[in-house]
């Protein structure tokens, strides 16, 4: 009796509730495409955060550069030359080609603050890497009354990224999701080699080779393998052997000796990260220990957008459609309940007890919910689907230099120019996963507001006292 | 089967009298006709009587028990067993069949599925609806609409049976029909029957009449139509 009346009810109110049922699958659906986006978004960012940073990277310690320490970019030597042309003492006309790889992004951090890091408790791995730029400035010293303008004009500034990594150790580290293409990995005998590994599309584009040469801040390096990383990864242009990097390296005019500026660390569970976390920068006070959430909100760029999207926008459009279909039912279902006050009436004159009529009611509801939740999943998919069509590739702008550039000058031009340059953009494709959680969240909801309506619309209707129900004029 | 004392029954903080006092006693099997002008109380003696309402003052026994006084759950068994309800707009279930709005009234007993279809199939073939098991109330006429209510009423074979103005939507050859149902199902049930009605004809077939005017009720001496108590053996007329 209870399927039957059920199901003749809602035949006989087919409009009300197929009404409520779509209202209640918007909201779900909304619901499920929100947190199939807002699931996309955080495995893009993962992505990003995996290339950058490697995966089974759980934290990373850089140093902020210090104050006055260079990091600008523009290597020593071209500013002195750039001071004596303009102070007469270079010629015009001399030609200037001055290649360095320099440290412009991160102060350093020593070996023996990489070895205390290693040592500290749940730390499993800790891996030091050199993330350098080699910059080459070329062109001819101009006539000095030419004034700066046209002085700047005359000189082009070509970088690339050159990481300086660990040969012993791939994980964590810069390498560690990257796959070797043609030749050979770094082995231990290379250490101290001139050897390099170039990524697989910065090697396309500039056609190198395994066996081809490269030179890297005035060294000529071998290639002696190509690596692929993921795809939505933004790797430096070559590797070499830290020990390299460390040698012909600098900061401004420091050497980099025995120096690293960043350290991948891994911990033994993602439970004990936060306490890894607080041991390092106990350890390293003026250091700067970022774990994936950290780096996660450093990424900028229309990845950024879209998490922020999906986070604020969504979740409240969400919550407000969700919000909007619930009362919507509440309200069809309590206005259903007073149509049928003389009926519930005649089955209390029956004998049938409240709890069977509330029952009776939450049972439509819930029915309804549960067709709501369907067709919702269904919009979910969609709206899913919707989004893995039309998303444009998002980009994710990481690495932003931390080093301020002052002034207005030749200088401060080209290394704006240089900085700019070193900062990764990443384009990762999004896409919207329906997961199982997301579905079992709308069929909870589904039931949830069929209940919820139910539960108002059978509260009416057992508070009715059968005589003044009776009396009801329909 | 019912005694009636005292039974006074107040709206809106006593704005409203609906009962007065009102003294009466109702034998095993007796038929009485309430008649009286609208708004002067005869559905909710009915209401009372049934269970469905609350007496201000005064007690209403059923079978020995006050039912002013049982809880809201006891009155709703009491109804579901021994109290058949009739009403004049038939209040049927607009989306059940014939049958279906038959078994409502045994769902409350927990009856099985198959045996509750049994019964309320032999419930309408006693009503003449036998042909009529999956008709909605829609594709029925008022009189046949009252028959199932009538079936319904009866298909749990309770002791009283309550008809709030059974006819009072009908016409008058449908109206005779019913009347001479209800007389049926009393004599061969053994029914205590209460009927209130505007009709002095539908009246006229009861055992006694009483008549309700600002809400006090006054019996008659001896119905008009009936020379005393009938026997339910009688047959069936």
């Amino acid at each position: 009796m209870f399927w039957t009346y059920l199901r003749r009810e809602l035949r006989r109110r087919m409009r009300q509730a197929i009404f409520i049922a779509l209202g209640l699958a918007l909201g779900i659906g909304l619901v499920i495409t929100v947190t199939s986006a807002a699931t996309g978004v955080q495995n893009a960012q993962a992505a990003v955060l995996h290339s950058l940073y490697g995966v089974g990277t759980d934290l990373t310690v850089t140093q902020p550069p210090k104050q006055g320490a260079g990091g600008t970019g523009i290597s020593f030597g071209f500013r002195q030359q750039i001071k004596q042309a303009r102070s007469g003492q270079v010629a015009a006309g001399t030609k200037i080609n001055d290649n360095e790889l320099q440290n412009t992004q991160n102060g350093t951090l020593s070996t023996a603050q990489l070895a205390a890091v290693s040592r500290q408790q749940h730390v499993t791995a800790a891996t030091g890497a050199l993330a350098l730029s080699d910059i080459t400035v070329t062109g001819t010293v101009p006539p000095l009354q030419a004034g700066s303008g046209s002085f700047s004009s005359n000189f082009t500034t070509s970088t690339f990224t050159v990481d300086g990594v660990d040969v012993a150790r791939d994980t964590p580290g810069p390498l560690s999701s990257a796959a070797v293409t043609s030749g050979r990995a770094f082995g231990q005998a290379d250490a101290t080699a001139d050897v390099a590994l170039a990524d697989a599309s910065y090697a396309t584009a500039n056609k190198l080779k395994t066996g081809s040469t490269v030179s890297i801040g005035g060294t000529t390096f071998t290639i002696i393998g190509i690596v692929s990383v993921p795809q939505g990864s933004s790797p430096p242009d070559l590797y070499i052997p830290l020990a390299k990097a460390q040698q012909i390296g600098a900061t401004g005019t420091a050497k980099l000796s025995n120096d690293v500026n960043t350290i991948y660390v891994s911990a033994d569970s993602a439970s004990n990260i936060p306490a890894v976390q607080q041991e390092l920068t106990r350890l390293l006070p003026s250091a700067t220990v970022t774990d994936a959430s950290d780096l996660a909100s450093q990424v900028t760029g229309s990845v950024g957008n879209a998490a922020s999207l999906a986070n604020n926008l969504g979740k409240w459009l969400s919550v407000a459609v969700l919000a909007a279909a619930f009362g919507l039912a509440i309200l069809l279902t309590m206005a259903a309940v007073t149509r049928r006050v003389r009926e519930f009436g005649t089955l209390k004159a029956l004998g049938w007890r409240g709890s069977r009529i509330v029952g009776q009611v939450m049972g439509e509801s819930v029915a309804i919910g549960v067709v709501g939740g369907v067709a919702g999943v269904g919009l979910g998919y969609l709206g899913a689907t919707i989004i893995d069509t039309i998303a444009t590739k998002l980009s994710a702008i990481t690495g932003a230099s931390p080093a301020s550039v002052n002034g207005s000058g030749v200088a401060a031009k080209l290394a704006q120019q240089v900085n700019s340059a070193a900062t990764h953009t990443v384009y990762v494709t999004l896409t919207a996963p329906v997961t199982l959680d997301a579905i079992g969240l709308a069929v909870l909801l589904a039931i949830a507001g069929g209940l919820l309506a139910g539960m108002f619309g059978g509260w009416r209707a057992a508070r009715l006292r059968p005589a003044a129900a009776l009396a009801k004029v329909e | 089967m019912y005694r009636l004392s005292d039974v006074t029954k107040e709206y809106n903080h006593g704005a409203v009298l609906a009962l007065r006092e009102v003294d009466l006693t109702l034998a095993d099997g007796e038929w009485l006709a309430v008649r009286g002008p609208t708004g002067h109380g005869k559905s909710t003696l009915l209401q009372v009587m049934g269970g469905l309402d609350r007496p201000t003052r005064g007690t209403v026994e059923f079978d020995g028990r006050d039912l002013g006084r049982m809880s809201e759950a006891a009155v709703t068994r009491v109804r579901a067993r021994s109290i058949g309800f009739v009403f004049q707009a038939f209040n049927l279930i607009p989306t059940l069949s014939a049958a279906e709005n038959v078994e409502t009234a045994l769902v409350p007993l927990r009856v099985g599925d198959a045996e509750r279809r049994r019964r309320a199939a032999e419930a309408l073939d006693a009503v003449g609806l036998a042909d009529r098991l999956r008709h909605l109330p829609g594709e029925l006429s008022g009189g046949q609409q009252q028959r199932v209510a009538i079936a319904r009423a009866m298909v749990k074979e309770p002791a009283v049976l309550l008809a709030d103005e059974p006819t009072g939507n009908l016409d008058e050859d449908t109206r005779d029909d019913i009347v001479g149902l209800l007389e049926r199902v009393w004599r061969e049930r053994r029914l205590t029957m209460v009927v209130v009605t505007h009709d002095s004809a539908v009246a006229a077939r009861a055992q006694r009449i009483a008549l309700m005017r600002d809400g006090r009720l006054t019996i008659a001496p001896t119905s008009p139509g009936v020379d005393a108590i009938r026997p339910r053996t009688d047959a069936v007329g």
